[in-house]
């Protein structure tokens, strides 16, 4: 296990090595630096503000130079938000996208789970449910989000449509995100749940006189669940890329705004830290789902 | 079940025929819509905010321009994008899986590694950065070629190209599955003992028998390249105003709502016209896959 959680710790500063070294030279490939402004800046202040930023200098340079910096954690300067570092912008604005993001985890995983496990008892339920989740799967947050502000918003007025810091403000936001994943998750459940009924040790238990509600939960879910989990991973990257929509939305000020931001202002730095944060979170989630997906299944050995 | 497979069976699907139709008539009035339209509908004009009425079915915008022009010239950019860029996908993840499946052992086992590490990283969030690298690159190489229609439409070509790049690991997967499964048949063993070449192999005899899953995978591909899309459009880092898709539409009725003015045109108009080319472009790419793939019958 030891050895296993190294490689996987050597994997994860791989990726992330990559990641900071496309980000940076994808950024000095675009025309335009961080610091045009309508107004020419002097040459000399120009001078001064890209040494501040450790902007000067032949690129190489520039580039293992921030690779030591962030080596030591230092994740730099914004050039746009003047005399904010990166590190700080990030503290405040990522709890407020892991909170949403969690928010719609939870909702996506739990309603899907209970649609899915619904839906493969079949007949009517079954139809309602899988036609929901075909509409739902095939509309992304983007154009649910501003039909439920207009209806639960502005039309019948149950909820805020934006803000942050309260529950309801919290309602609409977590169910646009979380809505078209409720969906997609119910529709594998629901496949992999008619699978494993149909095997012998869900007769067995059935023939023992378990309850229906044990069977399905206890004994179905426990292996039908697997594809699911292996899904969770791709989620969570679906969710931290749709809370970028999300929180432009909702006016919800979370890191997926000033990632925008960062790319418009050419804010190289910002930039960099918002990507591998997230790269970062990604890869260590899919660690946890990786090692949990071993422990619910014991078919599969993860050092092989 | 045979007599239930194939183009027969997908044809008396109510749904899938239905869905075919919806796609068709949006597909016609999004290319041929614009032309029928008074030119002058393109065009900022004094009635800004104006609600449905007989003379702009679907209202106007903050410009006084006409949300119905919109919808459809804006159907155009985004179906025009999905399809080019299901076809750069499906290039991308047919060759991609190909090799992988033949060539199998540790090439295989690498580079589905490799599809899986990208399955978990944030792709978009390095196409948004990609476009505007490359589109301002595109540009300035273009303007110095002298390709006038490239300068003005670098923006589509770059999207369709980035789209195509991150959206073929799914078909890749399968694909891969396929190959490998195919390569072990006789008739490739016989076409080797005939000394045909690996790459004669895979595009004379692997390929063809892949066509049908291919397919099935590029109708559902399409609305997935049009939910990228839209979704750079609605951040306003896709397509460029004045040109509008169906992302950017929302994006601006989004923008534009506010509970003392309820301009529900700007939403509801383009929200249900995506809807309606999402879903049937989804529903038809069930339909296609259960009527051709039976692997996934139950």
């Amino acid at each position: 296990m030891t050895g296993l959680l190294l490689r996987r710790v050597a994997a994860l500063v791989g990726v992330l090595f990559c990641v900071v070294t496309i980000t940076f030279f994808l950024i000095r490939v675009s025309p335009g630096g961080p610091f045009d402004a309508e107004r020419k800046i002097p040459p000399a202040i120009e001078k001064q503000l890209l040494a501040k930023y450790k902007l000067d200098g032949p690129l190489w340079q520039q580039y293992t130079s921030y690779l030591a910096d962030l080596a030591r954690g230092d994740l730099r300067l914004s050039t746009k938000y003047r005399n904010r570092s990166v590190a700080e912008i990030l503290a405040q604005t990522l709890p407020v996208t892991m909170t949403l993001g969690a928010c719609a985890f939870t909702l996506a995983v739990v309603f899907g789970t209970v649609l899915g496990v619904t839906a493969s008892q079949g007949g009517a339920k079954d139809f309602l449910a899988m036609l929901a989740a075909l509409v739902a799967v095939s509309l992304p947050s983007f154009l649910i989000g501003p039909v439920l502000i207009l209806v639960f918003g502005i039309w019948l007025g149950w909820l805020p449509v934006g803000g942050w810091g309260t529950l309801p403000a919290l309602v609409l936001p977590a169910v646009t995100l979380a809505a078209p994943y409720v969906a997609y998750i119910a529709r594998i459940l629901r496949g992999s749940m008619i699978e494993t009924l149909g095997q012998d040790f869900i007769r067995t238990a059935r023939a023992k006189g378990v309850r229906e509600r044990t069977v399905l939960y206890r004994h179905a879910l426990r292996v039908a669940i697997l594809p699911v989990v292996s899904f969770l991973g791709p989620l969570a990257a679906h969710l931290l890329t749709g809370s970028i929509v999300v929180e432009t939305l909702f006016h919800i000020p979370g890191a997926g705004g000033f990632f925008v931001n960062s790319i418009l202002n050419r804010d190289g730095f910002l930039l960099g830290g918002v990507v591998i944060v997230y790269c970062a979170m990604l890869v260590i989630f899919n660690m946890l789902v990786d090692m949990a997906y071993g422990l619910l299944d014991r078919r599969i050995r993860l050092d092989g | 079940m045979d007599e239930s497979r194939g183009a027969g069976a997908f044809l008396e699907r109510p749904v899938a025929v239905g869905a075919l139709a919806v796609l068709a008539v949006l597909a016609a009035a999004s290319i041929a819509g614009p032309f029928f339209l008074p030119p002058s509908y393109a065009e900022p004009g004094p009635l800004s905010f104006a609600p449905p009425s007989a003379a702009h079915p679907f209202g106007t915008d903050i410009n006084g321009r006409d949300i119905l022009y919109r919808v459809l010239s804006g159907g155009r950019v985004s179906l025009f994008v999905g399809f080019c860029g299901a076809a750069v996908s499906l290039v991308i993840g047919t060759a991609y899986g190909l090799v992988a499946g033949y060539a199998g052992g540790r090439i295989d086992a690498l580079m589905m590694r490799v599809v899986d590490v990208l399955y978990s990283v944030p792709r978009l969030v390095f196409i948004l950065v990609c476009i505007n690298a490359f589109d301002a690159r595109l540009r300035e190489f273009a303007s110095g070629m002298g390709w006038d229609w490239l300068v003005s439409s670098s923006r589509l070509a770059v999207l369709v190209v980035a789209l195509g790049v991150i959206e073929w690991l799914t078909l890749a997967r399968i694909v891969r599955g396929q190959t490998l499964a195919l390569k072990n048949r006789q008739f490739v063993a016989a076409a080797a003992a005939l000394g045909q070449s690996h790459v004669r192999i895979l595009l004379r005899h692997i390929l063809p028998n892949l066509a049908g899953v291919i397919m099935i995978y590029l109708t559902l591909t399409v609305p997935a390249v049009i939910i990228d899309e839209s979704f750079l459009s609605f951040l306003g880092l896709g397509v460029q105003a004045p040109q509008a898709s169906w992302g950017s539409l929302l994006a601006d009725g989004a923008s534009a709502l506010n509970p003392v003015k309820i301009r529900w045109w700007l939403v509801v108009f383009p929200a249900v016209t995506m809807g309606f080319a999402l879903l049937a472009l989804n529903f038809l790419g069930d339909a296609l896959r259960d009527a051709l793939d039976p692997r996934d019958r139950r």
